[in-house]
């Protein structure tokens, strides 16, 4: 068994374990993160990006709306490279109720969003596919956030400064001591290796599975998970953040995300031992298309690409347990005042938008305990791409290299685009056709980014993530990682079986139209021309 | 900005036989192929414009990628929207003098001999090369005295006498360059007793559109939407015997101009098919041997069309001729896209599988439905190339 003595462990790698993570790294403790799966895979990589201005929560949720703009500038200058500042539209429909209008320009005003009415030729203007009927529309500074890259550069950053981070590895049980926590027991599921890792202060920030992290630490804390879907539009249908001006409810937002657009979200209430068998069911499938269609006509003309669903980890602080009734507010939990047991932390609550702000509050505490003065320093410097001001590459210093693949892997790196895209032959070639990514991006993953299989390599590159759901991509990327040294030729094999697998579980609901033609021909290639369904069943034997 | 008048993008599923059969792709590392220059990054471009790539100027639109697609994508009509809406343009005095041809051919036509001689002097073609990029090698075609409309015009008298009429888009070709192509178009219509029109028309736009003319393109396809509504209001048919022109009056209008032409669409035919329809209800005359080993190639935009058929059958009808027909290859001539030094070279390359299947062919002539196609393989093979008309026509000869 290894043992790893550190001064905190961060349990979780979403958006706010990452920040956490970050956080204390700048302040100069020694800081190991366990995350059971990848990074950003849970709630935080499934949400619909939005980056708020906060004027969504402005009604029914003052504070949080107040976070979110604070948020939302800082975020625009340290997570440059991470966000696009898209603007964004709160269109009235005609069957709306007109009141709600004036009544959300009345409360960003409280919350200090800037909100703007404009005529609704303008708004037409600005995102041409809205809906020519549309009664009113106002504008705020709304944008988009991509949640893969904002936890990426946070570990980054981390990890640039010597913190650790252990992917694919989790907690079995807590080692207590003297009525506090000192530290965990996790395994790595590649190796099998058991892990000890000893700190003095253990941070839960596992979102809706830290019920049971609690648990384990003898803990009693609720969570009302509540399962929002949405669904993936081929290509972007719009350009501008698109909001239905009502009380938030299904269907009424449009994200354009990077090169697609995402249709969210539906709210449903869950029973807690379904947090790891999260499905989209049909009927949110037919609400989220209907009522988009509404923002957007276009949508019923459009290919969706794919449907997934996240899980709000809402903590029951009063007794209300409607998903969107209860407060989305952040719970910041010190178990020595609560429960009376020592060096444990849980955070949850909150939102990605908050993510950074969660973990100053988090850091804060954990850093009172461990007796470190360092302030947090989050706000004011960049992450790891963003450092840079200029938002276009100098696209000169990469001859021969397209435009599209400089600007597609500038977008996703920023600044650190210029360590990825060498002159080097395996620049020249592209692995994903459909986003851009070259190997040379693929290498600079493997050997920077904690990437240990192909699912991990989609989220910090967007591979497979295009309309070919992985239909060509996945297998030139399986031939990599056997290249780059990551994989055995038969682990790369197994890693690309497991990708597809992952990509078909978000396709099946949706399986029509040009989708279905789609997956036709991936299946085709997948067993017609490599017959890989010979080699799932020869490693389901070997279990 | 994004512009969603042509979706068609979303339907692609990626199968990449687009790119197997685009003969730039073939002949170029430089052209990525038409799946990522055409769905692929049409999604990156409505994402940002900025993330136009350069290569898009490669695409010859020679439309093979649309023919291979099973989705039904407009590959070609979305690489050639993207290059003139996202490229930036720059005003050459080359491209605005080869796709300008009713001008050119105007003034050339009224002093044929002077350019004919001029054009064929080296000292002329090294300014041409040095100064216009236009390559020394290539052949140009050769100016008629007179166009074909100045001929038409006197022998338009004798078409009155004919009962059925059919519309004649001539072309810019045909006016300027092959009056004899002309003159065969009316005698082998005449001798299947149809009379024949001549509109007023303006080049049907297919230089212009290739040269990023849009605006100029749009005017004269106007221009000959409303000439031919005017002929067509009783049904008659209006024919080409350009391959391209006939494309562009059918197709490009609508799906790359975006302008109504419903009215004519359905009148519009290439001259085979039209005459092909005609024999089906009995209109051959008797046609006298032709003893001739003829290669036939079938241009681009006329398989787009699905017209090859019609050629090839009015073709196996004609006595003694003894016909070849090549696999389908491109010429890579592509009209103005041969004629410029940044593309020529790509240009030679992909029709070089062609002019190697025609030597071994060991024909007399070659038959093509396309003047383009015509000037590539005159200049390359040194085989005179005969339009199908033409053909018809020596089979129709009083002797």
């Amino acid at each position: 068994m290894k043992t790893i003595e550190t001064g905190a462990i961060i349990i979780g790698g979403g958006a706010t374990g990452c920040g956490t993570f970050r956080d204390l790294t700048l302040r100069g403790v020694e800081t190991v993160l366990i995350e059971q799966s990848d990074i950003s895979s849970g709630t935080t990589g499934r949400n619909h990006g939005l980056l708020h201005s906060g004027a969504r929560y402005a009604v029914n949720d003052l504070e949080s709306a107040k976070e979110c703009i604070a948020e939302n500038r800082v975020l625009k200058i340290i997570a440059r490279h991470c966000v696009e500042d898209t603007g964004g539209l709160f269109i009235t429909l005609p069957e709306d109720d007109p009141d709600y209008h004036n009544r959300l320009i009345e409360h960003c005003k409280y919350a200090g969003i800037p909100c703007e009415e404009i005529k609704t030729r303008e708004a037409l203007k600005l995102e041409p596919n809205l809906n020519p009927n549309i009664l009113a529309a106002l504008r705020v500074p709304d944008g988009t956030i991509d949640p893969f890259r904002l936890c990426s550069a946070n570990i980054l950053d981390a990890t640039e400064r010597g913190a650790k981070v252990l992917t694919h590895t989790a907690v079995e049980s807590m080692i207590i001591d003297g009525g506090a926590v000192r530290g965990v027991r996790c395994r790595d599921a590649a190796s099998g290796e058991q892990i000890e890792v000893r700190g003095e202060v253990v941070i839960n920030a596992s979102g809706v599975w830290g019920q049971r992290l609690c648990s384990m630490a003898g803990i009693e804390l609720l969570m009302f998970p509540s399962k929002g879907s949405m669904v993936i539009i081929d290509y972007r249908i719009n350009n501008v953040v698109v909001n239905r001006c009502r009380v938030p409810s299904d269907g009424d937002i449009i994200v354009p995300g990077d090169t697609v657009s995402i249709i969210g979200t539906t709210s449903r209430k869950i029973d807690y031992s379904d947090i790891e068998r999260l499905e989209v069911d049909d009927d949110e499938i037919d609400v989220l298309i209907s009522d988009g269609e509404k923002l957007i006509p276009n949508v019923s003309k459009a290919r969706i690409l794919r449907a997934y669903c996240g899980v709000r980890p809402l903590v029951a602080v009063s007794g209300n347990v409607d998903g969107r009734e209860i407060s989305r507010g952040i719970v910041l939990v010190d178990h020595e005042t609560r429960d009376g047991v020592g060096g444990f932390i849980t955070i949850a609550g909150g939102k990605l938008m908050t993510y950074r702000l969660m973990a100053e509050w988090t850091a804060d505490l954990a850093a009172k305990k461990l007796g470190v003065k360092k302030k947090c320093s989050t706000a004011s410097t960049a992450l790891p791409g963003s450092e840079t001001r200029p938002r276009k590459p100098k696209i000169r210093r990469f001859t021969g290299i397209a435009k599209s693949v400089v600007g597609s892997t500038f977008y996703r790196h920023g600044s650190r685009v210029s360590s990825i895209l060498e002159r080097k032959k395996k620049n020249y070639g592209l692995v994903c056709e459909c986003e851009m990514v070259t190997a040379g991006e693929v290498y600079y993953a493997l050997r920077k980014l904690n990437v240990k299989n192909i699912v991990d390599l989609r989220r910090r590159t967007r591979i497979g993530m295009g309309p070919c759901q992985g239909e060509l991509c996945s297998y030139r990327a399986a031939g990599l990682f056997a290249e780059f040294g990551a994989a055995t030729p038969q682990k790369a094999n197994r890693l690309l079986i497991d990708f597809l697998e992952e990509r078909w579980k978000g396709i099946k609901p949706i399986l029509w139209g040009d989708g279905l033609r789609e997956m036709e021909f991936t299946y085709w290639i997948y067993q017609g021309l490599f017959g890989l369904g010979d080699i799932a069943d020869d490693g389901e034997d070997e279990k | 900005m994004i512009h969603l008048d042509n979706i068609s993008f979303d339907q692609c599923i990626k199968c990449t036989v687009c790119t197997i059969y685009c003969p730039v792709a073939r002949a170029t590392h430089l052209f990525p192929g038409p799946k990522q220059s055409g769905p692929d990054a049409e999604r990156l471009r409505i994402k940002n414009p900025d993330l136009v790539d350069e290569s898009l100027k490669y695409c010859s639109n020679c439309k093979r990628c649309e023919i291979a697609c099973p989705s039904g994508v407009k590959i070609a009509d979305i690489i050639q929207q993207s290059k003139w809406r996202y490229l930036k343009k720059k005003f050459r005095l080359r491209d605005y003098f080869m796709s300008h041809t009713d001008l050119v051919g105007t003034m050339a036509t009224s002093m044929s001999f002077l350019v004919n001689f001029f054009m064929g002097l080296a000292i002329t073609r090294l300014f041409m090369e040095l100064v216009l990029k236009i390559p020394m090698r290539r052949v140009f075609p050769k100016y008629n005295s007179t166009t074909f409309r100045r001929w038409f015009r006197t022998i338009r008298k004798s078409q009155e006498a004919y009962a059925q009429k059919a519309v004649f888009f001539h072309g810019c070709y045909v006016n300027y360059n092959n009056l004899d192509l002309g003159k065969d178009v009316v005698r082998v219509l005449n001798a299947m007793n149809i009379g024949v029109e001549v509109p007023r028309e303006k080049c049907c736009g297919v230089p212009l559109i290739a040269n990023g003319f849009l605006k100029k393109a749009k005017k004269n396809a106007r221009y000959n939407i409303a000439s031919l509504e005017e002929r067509t209001g009783d049904g008659r048919a209006v024919i080409s015997a350009s391959s391209s022109c006939s494309f562009a009056l059918k197709y490009e209008y609508s799906n790359l101009l975006a302008l109504d032409n419903s009215r004519i669409f359905n009148q519009v035919e290439y001259i085979t098919k039209y005459l092909y329809s005609r024999i089906q209800e009995g209109g051959l005359p008797t046609m006298k041997p032709v003893h001739l080993r003829a290669a036939y190639h079938s241009p681009c935009h006329l398989e787009r069309m699905g017209g090859v058929i019609y050629t090839i059958d009015l073709l196996k009808r004609v006595p003694g001729l003894d016909l070849v027909i090549l696999h389908s290859e491109c010429c890579g001539i592509a009209g103005t896209y041969g004629f410029k030094k940044e593309y020529y070279d790509i240009s030679q390359s992909i029709g070089g599988l062609l002019f190697k299947a025609i030597e071994a062919a060991e024909p007399e002539v070659v038959i093509t439905d396309c003047e383009t196609c015509k000037m590539q393989i005159e200049m390359n093979t040194g085989y005179e190339v005969l339009h199908p008309v033409q053909v018809l026509a020596r089979a129709f000869r009083e002797e």
